[in-house]
């Protein structure tokens, strides 16, 4: 089962890779306002911006 | 029959200039590649459900292939399979991940003649599985059969589908981004991953390779492919249809934008690791394949988490449900999915995998997923996207869409029940032994008993593949009386909304 020398650490990486991701979406903002977030795709006609919003 | 008229163009005529700049500016989306992945995902549709129909007839009757090599069922099996899942899954959600991503982010694509390439590129990738495939170049790996050149192809495709992608998150308006886009972005990386991964070989001739791994080592790594193939592009792509559509088809906010959020990273942390449960009883190590088994069964949780999260976007607007054949497609594919992944856990678990393993069985529970819950959620998105494509709010014909639904239901009831039965009673029968150890039934007999199953099988993938070609009338013909929407070259500052 040498293949496993090789699935399992690129597995690993992966899941670091993951939680690096997932801490970036805490510590950005990305889940600050949830339920807002479902709301916006409905307003696509009038886009409405929130101040905290603005483009990265 | 009569048929429903066609609803006014909506948006045929497009606003002057000067109004649109006098109300909110609209961002002018790229839709070039989402309207034409659109009307390919239908016509790769409909060519990859009719080669299921005629494998499925072979099955029944083997004379079926004619004698002639191209049209043996070892040949076309693949040919249906890639043709369903790449071609035809892979157009929707190239059309849908495109289209989604521009609505969300607020923004245009980001390099539209990439995308332009993106689409063409992977029309010869399927063109040449289309020729390859019935001439016999074959790697012989499940879902991963292309030769290496194709291979390479595919690579460069899907390097330049990743680049659009992610781009245009880059250049997106809004800071948040939304949930659908990190299942898309997801599968896109995943998939990436998987193929140059799995599909490493070494060419000795332009359509000969052998695989870099050997032996169980080509199994596991095959399985682990095949399985996050199952994962991210058959189910974490569609889950970013279904956090998309749902809620616009709904008009109403997802259930628990929070829920999705736990689903999304619980499921891509679980998917990675349920491979081996395709290697039961096979010479991979006991105890890989037991690891395999209780992450499948964990995946159970995240998956009806997603499910009930979906379905419940409807709690307190139920009568939709009645009213909006599109509703329809969408919600019941909801349904599908929650089957098939509850069936998915149950027959990861080794005591049950011993009884299904090789049988119909597992026919029956791929199809429950791929007509149930890939196919009726793709239909239900096109049949949104289509029209809007067309400057349209609405297909040609609605009360085509409600008849394509209720075939395709239907169609899909009779082959999943069809091959159930089959499954467990060849299961059975195979397993059956005289007191003397010999085996109560020959192979063949258990082929014969099968019969009429095979030939039920067939009737429900006809009645799938004629809910398609309703389908494929309804594109054509709204195609036909609307027309693509008049779209201004973008002109930064004046109508790209500048910053709030």
């Amino acid at each position: 089962m040498d293949i496993l020398f090789l699935l399992v650490p690129i597995s690993v990486l992966i899941v670091f890779a993951l939680m690096a991701l997932f801490a970036w979406s805490l510590q950005t903002g990305q889940l600050d306002d949830l339920e807002r977030e479902g709301q916006r795709i409905l307003e696509d006609d009038a886009p409405k911006l929130d101040a905290d919003q603005a483009p990265p | 029959m009569d048929i429903a008229l066609p609803a006014l163009p909506a948006q045929a005529t497009p606003a002057p200039r000067g109004a649109a700049l006098a109300s909110a500016p609209a961002t002018v989306y790229d839709d070039y590649a989402t309207r034409l992945f659109s009307l390919a995902a239908v016509l790769w549709g409909v060519v990859g459900m009719l080669v299921g129909v005629v494998i499925a007839a072979q099955l029944a009757w083997p004379e079926l292939n004619f004698g002639i090599a191209w049209l043996s069922y070892g040949r076309l099996r693949p040919l249906h399979t890639n043709a369903v899942i790449f071609a035809f899954g892979g157009c929707a959600l190239m059309a849908s991940s495109f289209y989604v991503v521009q609505r969300t982010s607020q923004v245009a694509l980001f390099l539209p003649r990439l995308a332009a390439f993106v689409f063409w590129g992977w029309q010869v990738v399927i063109v040449a599985a289309a020729i390859t495939l019935p001439l016999g170049y074959t790697q012989g790996k499940e879902y991963a059969e292309l030769e290496w050149p194709i291979d390479i192809l595919i690579t460069v495709v899907w390097v330049a589908y990743a680049v659009v992608f992610f781009g245009t998150i880059g250049i997106r308006k809004v800071r948040h981004i939304y949930v659908a886009n990190w299942f898309y972005g997801s599968f896109i990386i995943a998939v990436a991953l998987l193929h140059i991964v799995n599909s490493a070989s070494i060419p000795v001739g332009m359509w000969k390779s052998y695989s870099a791994y050997a032996g169980v080592q080509d199994a596991m790594v095959q399985w682990w492919y095949g399985h996050n193939a199952v994962g991210f592009l058959l189910t974490a792509g569609f889950l970013g249809m279904m956090y998309y559509f749902i809620p616009k088809q709904a008009e109403r906010p997802i259930y628990s934008y929070r829920l999705s959020i736990v689903h999304f990273w619980a499921l891509i942390f679980t998917y990675m690791w349920a491979g081996p449960h395709h290697l039961h009883y096979t010479a991979l190590p006991d105890w890989a394949q037991s690891v395999g088994m209780v992450f499948s069964i964990v995946l159970l949780a995240p998956s009806w988490g997603g499910m009930i999260n979906g379905v419940m976007t409807l709690s307190g607007a139920w009568h939709k449900l009645r009213d909006d054949p599109i509703l329809k497609f969408l919600i019941v594919a909801l349904s599908f999915y929650g089957m098939a992944t509850f069936e998915g856990s149950m027959m990861s678990i080794k005591t049950v995998n011993a009884l299904s393993h090789y049988t119909d069985w597992t026919i029956g529970h791929v199809h429950a997923g791929a007509l149930g819950w890939v196919g009726l959620i793709s239909m239900g998105t096109l049949y949104y996207m289509v029209p809007r494509m067309y400057g349209r709010t609405e297909m040609f014909s609605v009360p085509a869409i409600n008849v394509h639904f209720w075939i395709s239901t239907l169609g899909i009831v009779l082959y999943i029940a069809a091959m159930w039965m089959a499954g467990v009673m060849q299961g059975l029968m195979w397993r059956n032994v005289n007191p003397d150890g010999t085996l109560v039934y020959s192979f063949i007999e258990g082929v014969k008993a099968t019969y009429p199953f095979y030939v039920i099988r067939l009737l429900g993938g006809l009645l799938y593949l004629g809910g398609m070609l309703l389908m494929a009338w309804n594109v054509v013909m709204t195609a036909r009386a609307g027309k693509a929407p008049f779209v201004p070259k973008a002109m930064p500052g004046l109508l790209i909304p500048a910053a709030a």
